[in-house]
């Protein structure tokens, strides 16, 4: 059974019915779906949750769609793990890791694109569609021939190898576009406007953002039921991040935990940071830029939610940092190092950017934190290559084994 | 007739310039605001532009030749 009652504008409160439709016909502002959280609150418990299945779906009453229509590839509930040593690394005595890496296609897409595809099937669409650098792209391709749906995907035409392999692979119609960004851009929104496809980051959007929330109601249930101190989060669009923080109020809601008091802390790469750099400069109103980072996921220089994720900052005393591209690939290389996770580029950007608060007091050293990584690393081997300790090359004997290690062993002792 | 959502950018040195009021006179398009907030920093407006197809991309095209930044009101499609 769902819950949703309405879609709701976040700028002046107008409603609206249940619909493909994402902004206010009067203000322009974003939708967002409303919901009837007394009936939730009377249909789910913590019993209740922890008898469903191992996926985001056991938080089916809280989705924005008829589970009836769901498609099912076992996203979420992904592990939560204890990180001391990456703990002791950085300065902090209790650091969690939400691993979003280990969902179907390696990255948190499949959380929102699992509500998307479900909505859209209730609305009666047969094809989807998405404008993306590679995990949206990857994760609407999976969903949508699971689904046994049409996909139409756009990625730009200088993508990693392995996430073009990532979406080719399920065989939508691949679209790569001679262009820049911001050809990408204007030809998606062109197209959103004039097909009959479920664009999921477009007008089905208010139901695809709600997927995120889970993220939230995961590491909820996964701390004993209660929200930790701290949060950091990567921001691309903002949505993640804000989507995160209302997961909690929205368990305090339906009384499944206490009041959250969780800080909210946000991570950019410095050559994409319209959030941060808003931030910093104690405001609410960003400038857009023009991405140049190598954290492609998080290249979003004109962030459709970042006014509410500074207003999220603002509202929980959070905070927000950015990452140079060095300092990126350092967090992806120093997280595999000492948890044995390999993350993608938004994965280096929230372990720098959380060392970078921790560094600054922004985080203190005895604050609870849960830091959320959002794709796997094998998409973006590029990063790393050449940046990584070189194997031992050697002829297959002891003796040469022997001598190569005394080698290495030396070079490491004298670099010490 | 055509129309286009965009958010409009200014920096605090355009701030005091009557850019859309000009655009509206420079050009036959329709501005229609909908959002819009200002402080020290910066100024952004969520207008709706109404005319002609070609005649609002060169509206657009001046409005950036004056120093305006402008985007879809959508922010980015493109999603990571």
């Amino acid at each position: 059974m769902s819950f949703e009652q309405a879609l709701r504008c976040r700028e002046c409160g107008r409603e609206y019915s249940l619909a493909p439709i994402f902004s206010c016909e009067f203000c322009f502002g974003p939708l967002e779906v409303a919901y009837d959280y007394d009936g939730i609150r009377e249909a789910v418990s913590r019993d209740s949750i922890a008898r469903g299945p191992a996926t985001l779906w056991r938080y089916e009453a809280l989705l924005p769609c008829d589970p009836a229509y769901k498609v099912d590839i076992g996203t979420g509930f992904t592990p939560l793990i204890r990180a001391d040593r990456l703990a002791k690394a950085i300065g902090l005595d209790t650091l969690w890791i939400k691993n979003d890496t280990t969902n179907p296609t390696w990255s948190f897409k499949d959380r929102v694109v699992s509500v998307a595809i479900a909505r859209a099937r209730q609305f009666g669409f047969q094809a989807m569609a998405c404008a993306s650098t590679g995990n949206l792209a990857n994760s609407v391709s999976a969903h949508a021939a699971a689904a046994g749906m049409d996909a139409f995907v756009f990625i730009p035409d200088d993508l990693e190898a392995g996430k073009v392999v990532g979406s080719a692979v399920y065989a939508p119609t691949l679209v790569m576009v001679d262009g820049n960004y911001d050809d990408v851009n204007r030809l998606c929104t062109e197209l959103a406007g004039t097909r009959p496809w479920a664009f999921v980051n477009i007008n089905v959007r208010p139901y695809y953002a709600e997927g995120s929330r889970t993220l939230a109601y995961e590491v909820a249930e996964q701390l004993g039921w209660r929200a930790p101190q701290h949060v950091v989060a990567p921001m691309a669009s903002g949505s993640l991040f804000t989507k995160i923080w209302k997961g909690f109020q929205e368990f305090e809601k339906v009384g499944l935990i206490d009041t959250p008091h969780t800080r909210m802390s946000g991570a950019q790469a410095a050559g994409c940071s319209p959030i941060t750099t808003a931030f910093q400069h104690d405001t609410l109103n960003f400038v857009p830029q023009k991405p140049n980072t190598i954290a492609r996921s998080l290249a979003i220089g004109n962030p459709a939610d970042g006014y509410y994720a500074l207003k999220v900052m603002e509202e929980t005393h959070g905070g927000a940092e950015m990452a140079t591209d060095d300092e990126i690939v350092a967090g992806v290389k120093l997280l595999a190092e000492t948890e044995g996770i390999f993350a993608e580029t938004a994965g280096g950007v929230t372990i720098a950017c959380l060392q970078r608060l921790v560094a600054s007091g922004a985080i203190r050293r005895d604050e609870e934190t849960v830091a959320f990584i959002t794709g796997g690393g094998l998409k973006t081997i590029e990063a790393v290559q050449g940046k990584l300790v070189e194997p031992l090359r050697v002829p297959p004997s002891t003796a040469a084994f022997d001598a190569a290690l005394d080698a290495r062993r030396a070079v490491a002792a004298g670099g010490a | 007739m055509a129309s286009k959502r965009v958010r409009f950018t200014f920096e605090p040195d355009l701030i005091k310039q009557p850019v859309i009021y000009l655009m509206g006179h420079r050009f036959q398009v329709v501005t229609n605001i909908r959002m819009a907030d200002v402080d020290n920093s910066v100024g952004w407006v969520v207008l709706e532009l109404e005319g002609e197809a070609t005649e609002i991309e060169r509206s657009i095209q001046w409005a950036q030749e004056q120093g305006v930044r402008v985007d879809s009101a959508l922010g980015d499609v493109v999603e990571g």
